[in-house]
């Protein structure tokens, strides 16, 4: 049964300079096996120069039910977003 | 699922929220919010329980059926007539193998166990598209497959690519950009036996005569027959309707056929200028109840050759696993020896 | 709904700068810039036969590869195996390509792999065997893509015709991980349970008789080759056995029963329609 070959996430970089993207996941025996299944399944159209694998229960994430608190509604510091600010196009380089 | 829930315990929707202190109704209007933006419902999102489960079996139909569609095309794999037509055909299977994979992952996000629900898939309580039921005598099925088959179903994965759970519309955009090949090659290569041997264009118009209405039903009953559809839409993990959908495909095909020099067998198909569409006939309902009811011409064949696989495959995965757990016990013993070592130096 | 080409709608909210989707159009060709003319001094005839059977190699590999397609242990094997059976497809196409350039006859790919008979075909026969189990199948991808591996490094440098080298040097990296794959899988099933040890074992004794061929004379690719494959099965447990190698040779046109029917069922559709172009 495929339930003994746990469940492990694949994040793949697609160039240098990206960081790692949660692609999908997969089922494998061991770490050896996600990678080269990571391998076959997300990178066959050569997208990715780096793979990482994770068990999936070694996965921290944050509770559903923390969403406003945890993370700070971007409504109310627009600051952050490069759009706030209104430059001149003929400004290079920014 | 993905990951743990640090902090909170695996417990039913409903608790969960409530310990948080959250009611019901109130995310209830969250997430009813969150689908009327057209935003993502993401994994860790509450969901009503119906979302979840209406999800859960559509997404494994889709995954079931890119599993058992590996089947009619991958039969011709070992007799493809060139080297090229043959690389073609293995690469396509072999994206369906993966499609399935994406599907099936994505199933997981909502609380699916992958094993259970290929057991679900051989045992015959959960279904894959129609269209696999039926066979593939000749090499034109394989461009024809890629023609109708992929078209249909493009027509309907590349909408789900706005669906509203993100790890489905999220594998249907890789999907989609993988099957922008799938169709392309079906037709190519109809194009190609179309301009060659007398031989070949029989072969192509007796393909198109078997595979027209099937594809057809691949959208499913009328409108007026399909009761679930409503709510699927208004959850938008239907974003049309199967009518919609198919005349969409009957009017994006035509023009193709006509390129093509083959005849769509169907006399009731013509061009209407009042509606901006096609007229085309009835497909036989019947014959879709019958072969989605166990009826086909292939069911058994299909489902049977994907528990063999499965049977036959068990000690290969047992040995994995024993391997795996024998490692992680030697590594475990390594380490042990090395810390004795270690504070008796 | 768009009124557009579907394919447009899809880029409707996606950012197609995303480098994850980097899929495009620009595929690399091998044997770009490579000169194409034999070298003084070649034999033509020697130098096609060559190619043709390390093509035949990989042709007979990449069908039994392809009878796995739907019968594979694990889906995620399934999109494995395919991986291999393509690279072994590039290889012989590549491969017959150039026996047609260099024979003389200018034969294209198709007409050696369809329209010769298998008293024609030059592969060894190992290759040729029908699939058996996964640690059958599984075993023999490691003993022929460890060879195949030794044999593509030497190529790739010294071959002197330099289609042939770049050939072997684009193979190199293709076989490198048909060969960990294996290895992998290998050491898993020697290692796992008492039922895959015991296949394992059968699968190494089945394909014993068949590894002295592989090597010919050359004394020091046997003994790369067999250094390999023993580091493999020591880990996994098991011993490659010394037997009686087969009589006969693969290379001189010595055949199993099982080529004809594999050629039968390949070329029947392309030999159905000899005057179709596909």
């Amino acid at each position: 049964m495929t339930q003994d070959w746990p469940l492990y996430e694949v994040f793949v970089r697609g160039k240098r300079g990206l960081n790692h993207v949660h692609v999908g996941s997969l089922h494998a025996a061991d770490d050896a096996m996600a990678l080269t299944h990571a391998r076959d399944l997300y990178t066959r159209r050569n997208e990715g120069v780096s793979i990482w694998v994770v068990r999936s229960e070694h996965i921290a994430a944050s509770t559903r039910d923390e969403k406003d608190p945890f993370f700070a509604p971007s409504a109310d510091k627009v600051y952050r977003h490069p759009t706030f600010y209104d430059i001149p196009e003929d400004v290079p380089h920014i | 699922m993905v990951g743990r829930e640090v902090g909170v315990s695996m417990t039913s929707t409903g608790t969960e929220a409530s310990a948080a202190g959250w009611d019901e109704a109130r995310l209830s209007e969250q997430f009813d919010a969150t689908i009327a933006k057209d935003q993502r419902i993401e994994p860790r999102d509450w969901m009503p329980d119906g979302y979840r489960r209406t999800l859960i079996r559509q997404i494994a139909q889709h995954a079931h059926s890119e599993i058992i569609g590996m089947q009619p095309e991958g039969d011709w794999i070992t007799r493809a007539p060139s080297l090229r037509r043959k690389a073609i055909l293995f690469a396509k299977v072999q994206d369906e193998a993966g499609h399935g994979l994406y599907l099936y992952s994505a199933a997981e996000t909502l609380g699916a166990d992958r094993a259970e629900l290929t057991d679900a898939l051989i045992e015959g309580r959960q279904k894959y598209s129609s269209i696999f039921n039926y066979p593939t005598p000749t090499f034109a099925d394989v461009g024809v497959i890629g023609w109708f088959v992929d078209g249909a179903a493009i027509c309907n994965q590349v909408p789900l690519c706005r669906c509203s759970y993100g790890p489905y519309a999220r594998a249907m955009v890789r999907v989609c950009k993988e099957e922008s090949f799938h169709q392309r090659q079906g037709y190519e290569l109809l194009l190609t036996m179309m301009r060659g041997t007398d031989g070949q264009r029989a072969m192509v118009q007796d393909a198109v005569d078997r595979w027209w209405w099937p594809s057809l039903m691949m959208f499913g009953p009328p409108d007026d027959d399909s009761p679930n559809s409503a709510r699927s839409m208004a959850w938008k993990i239907k974003r049309h309707s199967n009518d919609e959908l198919r005349q969409r495909f009957v009017d994006m095909t035509v023009p193709q056929a006509e390129k093509l020099g083959v005849t769509l067998p169907d006399p009731e198909l013509s061009w209407n200028e009042e509606r901006g569409h096609h007229d085309f006939g009835t497909p036989d309902w019947s014959e879709l109840q019958r072969v989605i009811s166990g009826d086909g011409p292939r069911n058994v064949e299909r489902v049977s050759r994907r528990r063999a696989a499965h049977e036959e495959g068990a000690w290969v995965r047992e040995a994995a696993t024993a391997h795996a757990a024998k490692q992680a016990a030697r590594t475990q013993e390594t380490a042990r020896t090395q810390k004795t070592e270690g504070a008796a130096a | 709904m768009s009124d557009d080409h579907v394919y447009l709608s899809l880029a409707e909210g996606h950012d197609d700068s995303d480098a994850r989707w980097a899929f495009g159009t620009g595929f690399e060709d091998p044997l770009h810039g490579v000169d194409q003319t034999v070298p003084e001094g070649t034999d033509s005839a020697q130098l096609a036969a060559f190619c043709l059977a390390l093509g035949d190699d990989a042709l007979v590999s990449a069908q039994r590869l392809a009878q796995w397609c739907t019968a594979a242990p694990e889906l995620e094997e399934e999109v494995a195996l395919a991986n291999i059976g393509l690279d072994l497809l590039g290889q012989t196409r590549l491969l017959y390509a150039r026996a047609g350039q260099v024979d003389g006859t200018g034969r294209g790919e198709d007409a050696y792999a369809y329209f010769r008979d298998a008293d024609d075909f030059r592969n060894v026969r190992l290759a040729e065997l029908p699939n058996g189990d996964f640690a059958f199948s599984i075993t023999r991808l490691l003993v022929l893509s460890s060879w195949r591996l030794a044999l593509f490094e030497r190529l790739a440098t010294t071959a002197s015709d330099p289609v042939l080298a770049a050939i072997a040097a684009k193979g190199v990296k293709e076989l490198a991980y048909h060969r960990q794959y294996a290895a992998e899988w290998v050491v898993r099933l020697g290692d796992g349970t008492e039922e895959s040890q015991r296949r394992t074992r059968d699968a190494l004794a089945a394909i014993a008789p068949y590894v002295d061929e592989l090597f010919a004379d050359d004394g020091e690719l046997r003994t790369e080759v067999l250094a390999v494959l023993r580091q493999v099965t020591d880990a996994a447990g098991l011993v490659l056995p010394e037997v009686a190698p087969v009589p006969g040779h693969g290379r001189d046109g010595d055949r199993t029963e099982h080529l004809a029917p594999l050629l039968a069922e390949l070329q029947s559709v392309a030999r159905a329609h000899p005057e179709a172009t596909w």
